[in-house]
């Protein structure tokens, strides 16, 4: 209920906001009628100024345009977190349907401020803004692979397909017009094909939208995917070809021109398709070299593709083709290439602007319905036009299909084809190259244009919305999570080294001989050329995927380690909240996973460590962000330490500058203490995983903490003793009183603290690490504790009686923090020593700049 | 080609290998061709050398290990049928054949049985860790260090080994495939 009341508040804002915009727009409309007298105004204002100094004043032409554009864009967005917030529906009905349809509101308040169409989604604007973002991060996180064994198939798809679309329904509709079946129209059979081409495509925009809620399997996506992707452009160029044909007139056309039209259309497309490849390798060049100016790196990217959008744009080559090829050729390169912060950024960067423009661009399909002058209706023209596409996509799939099926190894199934034929959307392409008609040249124009939109909300939002029952219904096969092992990569290289030598054998040319030629080459031509020497080496797949089972190893230990022994320690400590940590043997428990996990909090996660260190620093103060993570018990834990490895050290860069990191020197040596640590714990992981004895100085050290310690009980000792003690705790409730006695035993704790200095941690990152003089000893120490961690030892000792603890603990703990005045009014002495000893923050950042500078 | 003109009858045991492996005619006709081709000296037999002469195959990381594979315990000779039985288990699997007879070479154990082979040097039917280095060593670009290596292995082995031997057995290693499109993988699409 209260997620329905959040739902309705949004909506009442963006509608409130709408008509905000409406109003201010309806000002301009009236001021615009005028236009001279307003700018009389505006001189009168300007020259009326002098005279005396006002204070506030109202340009709003000034900024009207850009003004405009962005309370459209926030309009938008606002559209989609209404949508988004509403998860129950978005189920069942894509959210590219439901984006229509606010747009179909949005246009009718237009429509009822206004009584005419001041908004629509114009060709320019969608061509050149809207459309190359999408089609870039298309064509970047276009899965290269698959794309690349599957290029046979979606081209056959992409060009002949959409010819035969094309080609089908013009001759089809010109059929039914000399047939009588549409009345009286005047529209040639060059202008049916026109109109054929302009709406073949399937659309990307609209496609994807469907299909990444759906999660099909991965041939059947790609193949929809791809051929949406490039049969943009092939129907961009038949329709220019018809366009131009249209121009000529009937007569004027040739064997000739058609030989020419058919000889432009395969240089347009691959013409445009080798401008963006020639981009891919420029920018691959130039992510070499980016290194010093790492800020502006992922701008490169935006910059160069979209250029490889114009200059196609410019060569009247194929514009979408080019950007494409550019996302799909340069991605591997330059995400080896670029730094890791800047490949996350261009990730979502690239996102953003592709959703910001899908999102406009459904919103504004929604909005351009609201015009009477376009609503020319034909009923034959419309139910015809919908009814040949549905079928000739059906013919056209199922028919490529077969032919492809004929030498396929795994052949597509009919089902599949069926989605594929269903999933056949049509969306803004077509409307943005109908609204591009001549009206000259074509007297139909509005009921093409109506047609079309007709045809996009017909396939958009009713097979959009079916897509998804089908897809269940016919048992789809759907795309599976695998979990990557390492024993399967290698034998899937030795698949392929297998399946090239047998091909070698037998004599024959195959697949498999030219994908083995073309990694070859590109391995010893393009990534040389492409890749930085100092990444080209990290190319190797079974190596990366075993890096990566290492990291997942390195997390899942510590995750590991934490629950067995420091983290279990932990909530049992936060249980009885003040108990144990008056005691110094604590100390020497938790300590070696402290340690363990210090270097790399050192630099590049304190927030991490903030965790670890909570318990002996003061609990109440961190109680109210660790809530929720213990109460997702291990599972987050997980989760956690994953987030913090990244999310602190952005917290880390708050510190510096605004423009600028400096990455260099500092994160280098981050980097390098971060390698060094994890190496420590695998090593540490391994011998405690192939039984190796933990080597002796971990006993040797403990026993030396213990004998620092004033306290020095065993820790077992001092836990079957608080075990037995919890259930008397817990039955007296959150009493305050039990707490009283050991807030008082504080003190001693605290005069052999600072020696044992594990609180410390969490001003660690201040102290710069370029000073070896500077390191305490404490983080001396650590280095000889991250070799010597085993979690053997602790963990078994402990295992026995924690979990029932644990399990008990929970509700107590929570009911404590709810008396957090009770306890915190005897607290206060402790949390001002505990605020004592961690140095205050602010003082350390000054000291960082200085070495800086 | 002039090669139309050598007919089946040139073929040793034509029709018996035709049905036992599932090949056309067609195909056995140019594999035939292509063992000839292979057998330079013309003895009807082929040896590890004649292997060599296939250029590309020598760039292969593991083509030694795959010559081997083609080679039966203990023999320096292989001859037509073998040739034909080996390459047997690379054509895709057929969907109607009747399962009544004895397991094809396509299927998916045989598919994998031959790839585990190509590591199970010493044949006692389970992959050591040494064994799984010198595969892992052969693969594997020279940047990555030995140290490295032998943690890979290691891993790798304690991935699949599930009773604990320290070694990667058959079925083990058919489990730890379990998820691989076997029928793709190991496929030759001219083949068929």
């Amino acid at each position: 209920m209260g997620h329905r009341g959040n739902i309705c508040v949004w909506l009442l804002g963006s509608v409130l906001l709408i008509c905000i915009v409406l109003s201010v727009k309806g000002e301009a409309a009236r001021q615009e009628s005028h236009p001279m007298s307003s700018s009389n105004q505006t001189k009168q204002e300007h020259s009326s100024s002098i005279t005396g100094l006002s204070i506030v004043t109202f340009k709003w032409h000034h900024v009207e345009t850009p003004y405009l554009i962005l309370v459209w864009i926030l309009v938008a967005f606002l559209c989609k977190m209404v949508i988004e917030a509403n998860h129950h529906v978005t189920t069942y009905i894509p959210e590219s349907a439901l984006l229509i349809c606010c747009g179909f509101i949005l246009g009718g308040m237009v429509w009822g401020a206004d009584m005419a169409q001041t908004f629509k989604l114009q060709p320019t604007v969608f061509f050149y803004f809207l459309l190359p973002q999408i089609i870039l991060d298309a064509g970047y996180s276009m899965p290269n692979k698959l794309f690349f064994t599957n290029l046979g198939a979606i081209l056959i798809h992409a060009i002949i397909g959409t010819c035969w679309n094309a080609a089908s329904l013009g001759l089809s509709l010109w059929g039914c017009q000399i047939g009588g079946a549409m009345g009286d129209l005047d529209i040639g059979l060059l202008q049916y094909l026109l109109f054929g081409s302009l709406i073949a495509a399937v659309d990307p925009v609209a496609v994807l939208a469907v299909f990444e809620q759906v999660h099909v399997n991965e041939v059947l996506f790609i193949w929809v995917f791809g051929e949406s992707l490039l049969n943009d452009g092939v129907t961009v160029v038949l329709f220019n070809v018809f366009d131009a044909f249209v121009s000529l007139g009937g007569p004027a056309i040739n064997a000739a021109e058609i030989v020419k039209g058919i000889v432009s259309f395969f240089v347009v497309a691959f013409g445009g398709s080798l401008v963006g490849l020639a981009f891919g390798i420029l920018i691959s060049l130039l992510t070499r070299c980016t290194k010093k100016v790492q800020i502006i790196e992922p701008g490169f990217i935006f910059v160069l593709g979209y250029l490889s959008y114009l200059t196609g744009e410019m060569l009247s080559l194929s514009a979408i083709l080019a950007i494409t090829f550019c996302g799909v050729s340069c991605q591997k390169y330059i995400n080896a290439n670029m730094d890791e912060d800047s490949v996350k950024t261009v990730k979502y960067a690239m996102k953003v602007f592709a959703n910001g423009s899908e999102t406009m661009i459904f919103v504004f399909l929604g909005i351009s319905a609201i015009d009477k002058t376009i609503w020319v209706w034909n009923t034959g023209f419309i139910l015809l036009t919908l009814f040949f596409i549905l079928v000739y996509r059906f013919i056209g799939v199922f028919f490529l299909t077969w032919i492809l099926n004929q030498t396929r190894l795994a052949p597509v199934e009919l089902i599949d084809q069926v989605i594929m034929s269903y999933g056949g959307l049509r969306g803004a392409v077509a409307y943005g190259l109908a609204v591009l008609l001549d009206e000259n040249k074509i007297k139909e124009k509005n009921l093409m244009v109506g047609t079309t939109l007709i045809v996009v909300y017909f396939t958009v939002i009713l097979q959009g919305i079916t897509m998804k029952p089908l897809v269940t219904w016919l048992k789809v096969k759907r795309a599976e999570q695998s979990e990557l092992t390492l024993l399967e990569k290698v034998q899937n290289k030795a698949f392929n080294h297998i399946l090239v030598a047998i091909e070698d054998i037998s004599g024959q040319i195959g697949h498999n001989y030219f994908r083995d030629k073309w990694s070859n080459f590109e391995e010893r031509w393009m990534s040389r050329f492409l890749l930085k020497p100092s990444v080209r080496k990290n190319q190797d797949q079974i190596f990366n995927v075993f890096q990566q089972l290492n990291l997942k190893d390195a997390i899942s230990y510590v995750t590991e380690g934490e629950r067995r022994g420091s983290l279990e320690f932990i909530r049992n400590e936060h249980a009885f909240v003040d108990f144990k940590k008056k005691f110094g043997d604590d100390f020497s428990e938790v300590m070696p996973y402290i340690m363990a996990n210090m270097p790399d909090n050192y630099g590049t996660m304190p927030a991490d460590m903030r965790r670890d260190p909570v318990p002996t620093v003061s609990l109440e103060m961190h109680e109210q962000t660790m809530k929720g993570t213990r109460e997702n018990e291990d599972i987050d834990a997980h989760h956690l330490l994953e987030q913090h490895l990244y999310k602190s050290r952005k917290q880390h860069r708050h510190r510096y500058s605004r423009s600028h990191f400096d990455v260099n020197q500092d994160e280098n040596e981050v980097q390098e203490i971060f390698q060094r640590t994890m190496r420590n714990r695998l090593e540490s992981f391994k011998s405690a995983k192939m039984g190796v004895a933990p080597p002796k100085t971990i006993t040797k050290h403990k026993k030396e903490q213990q004998q620092k310690m004033p306290n020095g009980k065993s820790s077992d000792k001092a836990k079957s003793y608080h075990s037995g003690d919890e259930d008397f705790e817990f039955s007296e409730g959150d009493s305050a009183s039990g707490y009283d006695p050991h807030y008082g035993s504080a003190p001693t704790r605290v005069t052999y603290r600072p020696g044992a200095g594990i609180e410390n941690p969490v001003f660690m990152p201040d102290i710069d690490p370029a000073a070896p003089t500077q390191i305490p000893p404490w983080l001396v120490e650590a280095e000889l504790d991250s070799n010597t961690v085993a979690p053997s030892q602790r963990a078994q000792v402990r295992l026995p009686w924690t979990p029932s603890n644990l399990r008990r603990l929970a509700p107590l703990r929570i009911s404590a923090n709810s008396t957090d005045s009770f306890v915190m009014a005897d607290v206060p002495t402790t949390e001002q020593r505990d605020d004592d000893q961690l140095p205050p923050p602010p003082p350390s950042p000054p000291n960082r700049d200085d070495s800086h500078l | 080609m002039g090669s139309s003109s050598s007919g089946m009858k040139d073929v040793p045991d034509a029709q018996e290998l035709v049905q036992e492996t599932g090949f056309s005619a067609a195909h056995l006709l140019r594999l035939h061709e292509r063992f000839e081709f292979l057998d330079r000296d013309g003895t009807g037999e082929l040896r590890p050398e004649d292997f060599d002469a296939i250029r590309e195959l020598a760039m292969n990381p593991i083509g030694d290990r795959i010559i081997r594979a083609f080679f039966s315990a203990g023999k320096e000779t292989l001859d037509f049928p073998s040739f034909v039985r080996i390459l047997a288990h690379f054509r895709p699997a057929d969907k109607n054949r009747d399962r009544a007879q004895q397991e094809p070479a396509n299927s998916r154990t045989r598919k994998l049985r031959f790839a585990f082979q190509l590591y199970d040097q010493d044949g006692d039917g389970k992959i050591s860790r040494a064994e799984l280095l010198q595969v892992l060593r052969l693969m594997l670009e020279m940047q990555v260090t030995e140290e490295q290596l032998q943690c890979i292995a290691e891993r790798a082995i304690q991935e699949a080994d599930l009773d604990q031997d320290d070694a990667i057995s058959f079925d083990e290693f058919k489990k730890s495939l379990e998820k691989v499109d076997i029928d793709h993988k190991m496929s030759i699409r001219f083949l068929k």
